[in-house]
C-alpha cells in the first residue's frame, strides 16, 4: 500500500505549510546550487589556466636578454641576443632536446589599407618555427615560409584583431598594406585564440624576421629566441642546452653570471594551476556549509512539524499504525523536502552556469551535480531521522493527551 | 475464590475483555498515586487491583466524576497504557507481553476507538479517514475503498466520503470516527465520552448508531459521567477512587440494547 500512500501523505504535510516549506527547500537549493556553481566556477579558472598553457605554445621556452639575477645591469658586459645565437642553438648537433628555434624582434608601427589606418599592438619579425613555438594557427590563407625569410619578401600574416580593423568583412588574403612606408602582401589570418590578460594575442602583424629588421629595427639585436622542446619531458633538458649553447657564444665562463634568461611560462602556469585547485576546495567547502545549514534548516522544520502533528502521530497510533510507518512518514517528508529542493538547486546551479562569474566561465562538474545532489537526498534521510525517530517513539497515550 | 475458566464447553464464548488485580499508579513513594486501585488487599493492606470480565456483545458504560480512574481504564483497555500490575486478555490474548509493534497490531485488528474529541486527521477526506486503518492493516486498495464506503454508508455519510474534516459538523465528524472505528469488525468498540462534545441531536444520533452496533452483536465499552448516555448501555459501571463500587444490569447480554428495545416496543 504504503510507499503510495506514504507519499500522498508526505507531500499533503508539506503543503499545509508551503511557505514554511519552501523556505526550508530554498536552503537546500541554496547549498546545492552553490556547490554546483562554485566548483564549476574553480574548474572553469583551472580550465581557463590551461587554455592559457596550451594558447602560450606546447613546450615552449623563452630566451631573452639581461641577468637572470637582475644584477648586471650596473656591469655593461651585457650582451644582446643575436640571430647568430639563434642559429647557433638551431646548428647544435647533439641536441635532441631542442626542436626548433625562432629568433623574434618586436616593434610597433602604424598600417595603412586603403584610407584606414591601424596601429597593431606589436609587430614581430620572425623565422617560420614560431607559429608552431607559439601555437599560432592560420585560420585563412598561409604561413610564410623559410624562402620569404631568406628572400627578405614583404609578406605578412595578421592577427585576427589586426585583420578585423584593417579589412572588416573584407577578405585580406592578397592584397597589400603598408607598415611603416614598406607595402607588404598579407598571406595569412590567424585564428583568434582570445585575450585573458591585458594584451590581446590576436593584434598582431607578422613578417619574416629580414624584412621587419630591414624596415624597422635594424640588423641589430633581437628581442627574444623563442625555442621549443622536442616534448614537454624535455623542456629542463632544453633548457640546460640553451643554457650551454649560450654561455659558449657569449663566452661566459660562469653560469651565475649569464647575460640571458630563460622562461619556461607553461611551469609558471602549472604553479598557478595549482593555486586554482586549492581556490576551488575552499569553494567547494564553502558551499558544503552552506548545504550543512540546509540540512539542519530540514531537521529544525521537521522538528517543529512533530511537535505540531504529535496528536495526530497519537491518532494515528490509535488506528494501529506500526512504528515504522510514522518513521517511513516523516522520513519520507523530510526526504521530500530535500530531493525537491536539490533538484531546484541543480536547476538554478546548472542555469547560474551559464553566465560568468567575475570574469570566469564555469565550467560544471558533472559529478559535482550527481554528487550535490545525492548528498543534499542523503542529508534529508540523516537530518530527518532524528524528527522521524522522535515521532515514531512517541507514546501514544502522550501524543493523544498533547493538546 | 474463582477458578480459571479455560475448560468451559463452547457455548460460553472467550469474554472480550478479562482483567485480573489490575492496577495503575502514577509517581513514586509517598507520591504514588493510584488511579486504578480495586478493593484493598485483606493480606497486605495494598492495592488488591481490579478485577472485571466483558462477554461478547455486551454493551457497557463506565461511569465516575473525574479523577475516578475511568479514563486510565479506557486507556488500558484500548492497549494505549500499560497497567503498572495484573493482568489484561483481550479477546483471549495475553496483551501484558507484547512489544509495542504487537500493540499496535492489536490496537488496528481489536480495538476501535471513538474519542471525545473526534480525532480525525486534518486535511484528509472522510473516507481517507476511514480506509486508514485498513491501511495499516495492509489491505488492497480496491478492497480498502469497498469497506470503508460501505462503512460510511452505514453511519450515513456515504455523499460526504470526499469531505475534509473541516467541511463536517461536528456530529458528521463523530460519525465518521464511528465509522473509521467499525471498518476493521474490531472485537471491541471503545468510546470516551463519545458525545461530549455534541449538541441533544447530534447525541441521539451517534448513540442510536453505536446502539445499531451493538444489536448486530459489536462488544462496546462507553466511558460517560451522563446518566443519559449511561441508560442506552446493558450493564452500568461505576468507578469510584479507582474502584468499582457499582455493577448494574440493565439488560441481558443477548438481548437488544434497552434504548432500541424500548423504541421496538414503543413502535
Amino acid at each position: 500500500m504504503i510507499l503510495w500512500q506514504t507519499l500522498r501523505f508526505a507531500v499533503g504535510g508539506l503543503a499545509a505549510n508551503k511557505v514554511r516549506s519552501a523556505l526550508t527547500m530554498l536552503g537546500v537549493l541554496i547549498g546545492v546550487a552553490s556547490v554546483i556553481l562554485l566548483l564549476a566556477v574553480g574548474n572553469g579558472s583551472s580550465q581557463a589556466v590551461k587554455d592559457s598553457i596550451t594558447s602560450l605554445g606546447t613546450n615552449s621556452l623563452t630566451v631573452s636578454a639581461g641577468s637572470a639575477a637582475g644584477g648586471s645591469r650596473a656591469t655593461s658586459s651585457v650582451k644582446k641576443l643575436t640571430v647568430a645565437d639563434a642559429k647557433a642553438l638551431a646548428s647544435d648537433g647533439d641536441s635532441s632536446a631542442i626542436k626548433s628555434v625562432a629568433p623574434v624582434v618586436t616593434t610597433s608601427g602604424t598600417a595603412l589599407y586603403g584610407n584606414i589606418s591601424y596601429s597593431p599592438g606589436s609587430i614581430v619579425g620572425t623565422y617560420p618555427a614560431y607559429f608552431e613555438t607559439a601555437n599560432q594557427k592560420v585560420a585563412h590563407g598561409e604561413y610564410f615560409t623559410d624562402d620569404d625569410v631568406l628572400g627578405s619578401r614583404k609578406v605578412a600574416v595578421l592577427g585576427a584583431t589586426t585583420a578585423k580593423q584593417l579589412f572588416d568583412t573584407e577578405d585580406p588574403v592578397g592584397k597589400k598594406i603598408v607598415l611603416g612606408g614598406t607595402p607588404f602582401t598579407v598571406v595569412g589570418v590567424l585564428q583568434a585564440k582570445g585575450g585573458s590578460g591585458f594584451t590581446d594575442p590576436d593584434d598582431v602583424v607578422i613578417a619574416p624576421l629580414p624584412t621587419v629588421q630591414n624596415a624597422f629595427t635594424g640588423f641589430g639585436p633581437v628581442n627574444q629566441i623563442l625555442v621549443q622542446a622536442a616534448s614537454a619531458d624535455t623542456t629542463t633538458a632544453a633548457q640546460a642546452e640553451i643554457t650551454r649553447v649560450l654561455l659558449g657564444t657569449h663566452a661566459i665562463a660562469d653560469p651565475s653570471k649569464a647575460d640571458f634568461r630563460i622562461t619556461n611560462q607553461a611551469s609558471l602556469l602549472t604553479a598557478r594551476e595549482s593555486t586554482t585547485k586549492t581556490f576551488t576546495v575552499l569553494l567547494g567547502a564553502v558551499a558544503a556549509i552552506s548545504l550543512l545549514v540546509g540540512g539542519i534548516g530540514i531537521t529544525n522544520i521537521m522538528l517543529v512539524t512533530v511537535t505540531e502533528r504529535t496528536r495526530e502521530i497519537g491518532i494515528r497510533k490509535a488506528l494501529g499504525a506500526p512504528r515504522a510507518v510514522i518513521l517511513g512518514q516523516f522520513l519520507t517528508e523530510s526526504t521530500l523536502l530535500s530531493v525537491i529542493g536539490a533538484g531546484l538547486g541543480v536547476a538554478a546551479g546548472l542555469i547560474g552556469s551559464h553566465f560568468s562569474i567575475v570574469g570566469i566561465k564555469p565550467v560544471v562538474i558533472p559529478e559535482s551535480v550527481l554528487g550535490a545532489f545525492g548528498i543534499a537526498v542523503a542529508i534529508g534521510l540523516f537530518f530527518g531521522s532524528y524528527p522521524a525517530n522522535r515521532a515514531a517513539s512517541l507514546r501514544p497515550i502522550d501524543a493523544l493527551r498533547h493538546e | 475464590m474463582r477458578h480459571v475458566i479455560d475448560n468451559r464447553v463452547p457455548a460460553h464464548p472467550v469474554p472480550v475483555i478479562r482483567i485480573r488485580r489490575l492496577t495503575k499508579s502514577y509517581g513514586h513513594g509517598d507520591a504514588t498515586v493510584h488511579a486504578l486501585r480495586g478493593p484493598d488487599d485483606p493480606e497486605t493492606g495494598g492495592p488488591a487491583g481490579v478485577g472485571l470480565d466483558i462477554e461478547q456483545g455486551d454493551y457497557v458504560a463506565v461511569m465516575g466524576s473525574s479523577g475516578s480512574g475511568k479514563s486510565t481504564l479506557m486507556n488500558i483497555l484500548g492497549c494505549l497504557d500499560v497497567p503498572t500490575s495484573g493482568r489484561y486478555l483481550l479477546d483471549g490474548i495475553d496483551v501484558g507481553h507484547l512489544d509495542e509493534q504487537q500493540l499496535s497490531l492489536v490496537r488496528n485488528r481489536k480495538i476501535g476507538f471513538v474519542f471525545q474529541s473526534f480525532n480525525l486527521i486534518p486535511r484528509t477526506t472522510a473516507l481517507a479517514q476511514v480506509e486508514l486503518p485498513l491501511a495499516y492493516a495492509g489491505v488492497r486498495t480496491a478492497e480498502r475503498r469497498r469497506r470503508a464506503m460501505a462503512a460510511l454508508s452505514l453511519v450515513g455519510l456515504a455523499e460526504r466520503a470526499g469531505h475534509k474534516p473541516n467541511e463536517l459538523s461536528g456530529g458528521q465528524q463523530q460519525r465518521v470516527a464511528v465509522a473509521r472505528a467499525l471498518v476493521t469488525a474490531p472485537a471491541l468498540l471503545l468510546a470516551d465520552e463519545p458525545t461530549g462534545n455534541l449538541d441533544s441531536r447530534s447525541t441521539e444520533e451517534v448513540l442510536a448508531l453505536i446502539d445499531g452496533l451493538n444489536a448486530t452483536g459489536r462488544t462496546v465499552v462507553l466511558i460517560t459521567h451522563e446518566d443519559e448516555v449511561a441508560r442506552h448501555a446493558k450493564r452500568v459501571l461505576r468507578l469510584v477512587d479507582g474502584q468499582i463500587v457499582d455493577d448494574v444490569r440493565q439488560a441481558p447480554v443477548d438481548g437488544p440494547p434497552p434504548f432500541l428495545y424500548e423504541a421496538e416496543v414503543r413502535a
